[in-house]
């Protein structure tokens, strides 16, 4: 058996320490702590907007306001939560799956995230500005977005501030790439890993491709905005359409950069929790990269309305799509399947996660369909959809994760009992702020208004999708008392709580500095699991404690 | 209940929570009342109860997997590529079932790409932040935010944008389009019966994108010739010597600087033409009803109205107000 040697470096310690660390878990905790932070204050502007809307006329705030709360609520969550979550888990995990005892480039790593938290303060610094921050939805379309239409450092702050998050979003892919490919303990085969590092794999690549085109669009945005340039501008020669391309070149992978990881924690969970081994793991390797090659070639589905894209092809791969997505499903279903579950909170989180992604991935082949989207586009279906996607999916996976990897990272449990209450109020929640969107967009309410007719028989929708706002607050605040009151007096967790497969349960809780004083023996995509039947069969004298 | 009554509530209420019973008013994809826009009430349905069946068939495979899932034993190994199981519920099935909404979609694709009969009509729809101008081509009328059309005719509508993008969208009648700066978009439009139909910018256009209101109004096919016919011609003379003197506030404040009077020397295209204001039923893009008072308000002090807009305040005194407002109230 490995033992792996190291000598333990000498670190600040104390507050200093998390500023100074290149240890993958700290700066894996950082990127948890700064995206839950960003978590929250978008939510706060989302609570705003939906308090607006409670109502027909406009009571709380201006509509310059609202045109602030919107952009910012998208931003924070697509930009300074989503994607720094899922880097900050895999920073975490991912050396931890395959055995290694950090990142490939540790500093590289403090690099990415330290600019990732100044491009999120300096986007959101616009609320600080005299014309208050940018005002043009979170993907900021030309013309719009230019000088002419929003003038204000805000949106120029936006744009650096967006466009840096991104370049470092593309160093920590590279990172962790690099890791995967170079890093792996001895036995760790591409197909011995965890499937959620198969999907960061999948996810680094998407980002490492997908980004650069953001940050294309966001350099000639802004050299349109004060360089005097046209790359956008019709007068000058250019094209707003151009911006489109360029965004959802981005935009779309994006979408699943933010559900990858989270398809990968659910496959995680949910075979440890139904005492099986997942069903069908090539399969999901395959179907995993299928969707990363597909999401490249559906970008234009987000502009159908345009009329400048090709309707039939988009649509095709747009539908394709599905396939990969179905396999999935069936391999979870198959991996339940005659298991012994336990319903602990992070088993109910992946159930809620199956539910809400199946309602929101069959909304979304309603969009894949030109005609349909002619109607829908741009309207409150479009946003029931995508929270379908990315609420009811990547947020309920993220804390079936949380529940599952706190106890990891920190050394203790959280409460079981306030973990149902949280997944309770959040389902409900949930389903009262989203479902009657879907009703209100087939009604014709459009997004991205502050005020809608009180004639038209919206209020009511509204308000139900208010309260169930509110809801889903108190949920996320329960989950808070439950961290905070857990990291004190939560019961200690040992090495392994959950009885799991992957090599985390093979070390402490919290692992020391460098991650393993010795690794089991790696013969399958379970190690952990191997070796404790093994220690089982040769009977309590022979078993290691 | 028997398995029966429940599965047909269960799909009661999922299909009226998804919109069977529209509330009245609202401009509800699913109360059409063009070709174009019952193409999509069709589709809609057809995916609509595709949609239910195969979320049902889902969940009740989750559903029994939860339930039965308390083995005591389990297996220790499992299919790596997940088997016959996998292929047919998650490939088969599914790429079956997307190829033929595939094939329905791309037909109603088409057909909203091809009016049902040649346009006779074109009108020239020019997008501005935050209301719509409508030019009809070959006659010379001119209106704004209010867009009349003849009932059972496909009419064609040429949309281009004067600065940002917006989305041109009547839920009950048609597909919506963008208006792209630097690019010339088409597409049409055909009311089954006489109505006044809501419209609005569906793409985010800025501060007062809320309010880019606008009606399509149909109306039988005579009734819509004498319209066009009397919004193609000049104003007439102001008859009485108030509107008279409303003139003359009018051609000598700013109005004549952004707006036109057809037959007068105002002929700026910046904001609405009122050859004819007197006989739209809104003002300001739908956010006002044309009555005195409303127009008093909205030629005084438009930002109370609507902030942002791109109208100036305008100080006049009472007398002058009076006249002008004489003078608006004639342009019939």
């Amino acid at each position: 058996m490995a033992t792996l040697e190291h000598s333990v470096p000498r670190t600040a310690g104390g507050l200093l320490e998390w500023f100074t660390s290149v240890d993958h878990k700290k700066i894996g905790i950082l990127y948890l702590s700064s995206a839950l932070v960003f978590f929250v204050l978008s939510g706060i502007l989302a609570l705003v907007m939906r308090s607006e809307l409670a109502q027909p006329g406009l009571q709380l705030v201006d509509r310059q306001t609202y045109a602030q709360l919107f952009t910012m609520h998208g931003t924070g969550m697509m930009f300074f939560f989503g994607t720094p979550m899922v880097i900050g888990l895999a920073n975490y995990f991912v050396p931890l799956h395959i055995g290694a005892p950090d990142v490939a480039f540790p500093r590289l790593n403090a690099f990415a995230f330290w600019l990732t938290l100044a491009g999120a303060v300096m986007a959101f610094a616009g609320f600080l500005t005299a014309t208050g921050a940018a005002a043009f939805g979170w993907t900021a379309y030309a013309p719009l977005s230019g000088d002419a239409y929003s003038p204000g450092t805000g949106a120029d702050l936006w744009i650096i501030g967006v466009a840096l998050s991104g370049v470092a979003g593309v160093l920590a892919a590279v990172n962790l790439l690099a890791t995967i490919f170079g890093m792996r303990a001895p036995g760790m085969s591409m197909l011995r890993m965890s499937i959620f590092n198969w999907n960061i794999v999948v996810t680094s690549i998407l980002i490492a491709f997908s980004f650069p085109a953001l940050t294309v669009a966001l350099a000639l945005l802004w050299a349109d905005r004060n360089l005097g340039s046209s790359f956008f501008e019709p007068a000058g020669g250019g094209d707003p359409v151009l911006y489109q391309h360029l965004f959802w070149f981005f935009g779309h992978p994006e979408v699943y950069i933010l559900i990858l990881p989270f398809f990968g924690i659910v496959t995680e969970i949910i075979p440890v929790f139904s005492r099986k081994p997942v069903f069908g793991y090539k399969g999901f390797v395959f179907a995993t990269l299928l969707i990363g090659a597909y999401s490249f070639s559906v970008w234009a589905h987000h502009m159908f309305t345009t009329g400048a894209v090709d309707g039939p092809f988009f649509s095709a791969t747009s539908m394709l799509i599905a396939v990969p997505t179905g396999i999935k499903f069936f391999n979870w279903i198959g991996t339940m399947w005659g298991g012994k579950i336990r319903f602990q909170t992070p088993m109910l989180f992946c159930a809620g996660f199956l539910f809400m992604f199946l309602m929101g991935g069959i909304t979304g082949v309603f969009l894949a369909s030109p005609p349909l989207d002619y109607f829908v586009h741009d309207t409150y279906y479009v946003v029931a959809h995508l929270h379908y996607v990315l609420f009811g999916g990547s947020v309920f996976a993220m804390f079936a994760g949380l529940y599952y990897w706190i106890p990891k990272m920190s050394g203790r449990m959280l409460s079981e009992g306030l973990g149902k209450l949280h997944f309770v109020l959040l389902l409900v929640g949930m389903n009262a702020a989203f479902f009657p969107m879907h009703q209100l967009g087939i009604d014709g309410m459009q997004r991205r208004i502050p005020d809608y007719p009180a004639s038209f028989g919206y209020a009511q929708e509204n308000l139900v999708s208010t309260a169930g706002a509110f809801l889903i607050a108190l949920a996320v605040l329960v989950f808070f008392i439950n961290l905070f009151v857990s990291l004190r007096r939560g019961p200690l967790a040992g090495d392994d709580p959950w009885g799991g497969y992957t090599l985390e349960w093979a070390t402490t809780s919290p692992p020391p500095h460098h991650n393993f004083h010795r690794l089991p023996p790696i013969r399958s995509a379970r190690p952990v699991f191997d070796e404790r039947r093994e220690n089982a069969q040769a009977g309590p004298e022979g078993g290691s404690p | 209940m028997t398995r029966g009554r429940l599965v047909r509530a269960s799909l009661l209420v999922a299909a009226s929570a998804a919109g069977a019973c529209a509330p009245s008013g609202a401009p509800s994809v699913l109360d059409p009342r063009g070709v174009g826009a019952r193409r999509i009430e069709g589709l809609w349905w057809l995916m609509f109860w595709i949609s239910v069946v195969v979320f049902a068939v889902v969940v009740a495979f989750l559903a029994v997997a939860y339930v039965r899932g308390h083995r005591k034993q389990t297996r220790l190994s499992e299919a790596r590529w997940g088997g016959p199981f996998v292929v047919v519920s998650g490939i088969v099935a599914p790429s079956l079932i997307l190829a033929g909404v595939f094939v329905v979609s791309l037909n109603d694709m088409m057909a909203l790409s091809t009016p049902p009969q040649e346009p006779g009509l074109t009108i020239d729809i020019i997008g501005h932040d935050w209301w719509w101008e409508a030019r009809y081509q070959g006659s010379g009328a001119v209106t704004a935010n209010e867009i009349h059309i003849p009932t059972g005719e496909s009419v064609r509508l040429r949309l281009t944008t004067d600065d940002v993008i917006h989305s041109f969208w009547v839920p009950q009648l048609q597909a919506k389009t963008d208006l792209i700066p630097g690019q010339v978009n088409s597409m049409w439009l055909q009311a089954d019966e006489a109505g006044r139909y809501r419209g609005q910018c569906a793409e985010f256009c800025g501060l007062q994108h809320a309010n880019m209101i606008f009606y399509v109004i149909a109306d039988e096919p005579g009734k819509f010739e004498s319209w066009l016919a009397n919004e193609a011609s000049e104003a007439a003379e102001p008859a009485a010597s108030g509107a008279a003197r409303g003139e003359s506030v009018f051609l000598q404040s700013s109005c004549a600087g952004c707006h036109a009077v057809r037959g007068t020397e105002a002929d700026s295209d910046l904001g609405p033409d009122l050859t004819h204001l007197a006989r739209r039923e809104t003002i300001a893009s739908g956010v006002l009803d044309n009555t005195r008072s409303e127009l008093a308000r909205w030629i005084i002090d438009p930002q109370s109205a609507k902030p942002g807009a791109i109208m100036p305040p305008t100080e006049l005194s009472s007398a002058d107000l009076d006249a002008l407002l004489d003078y608006l109230e004639g342009l019939k």
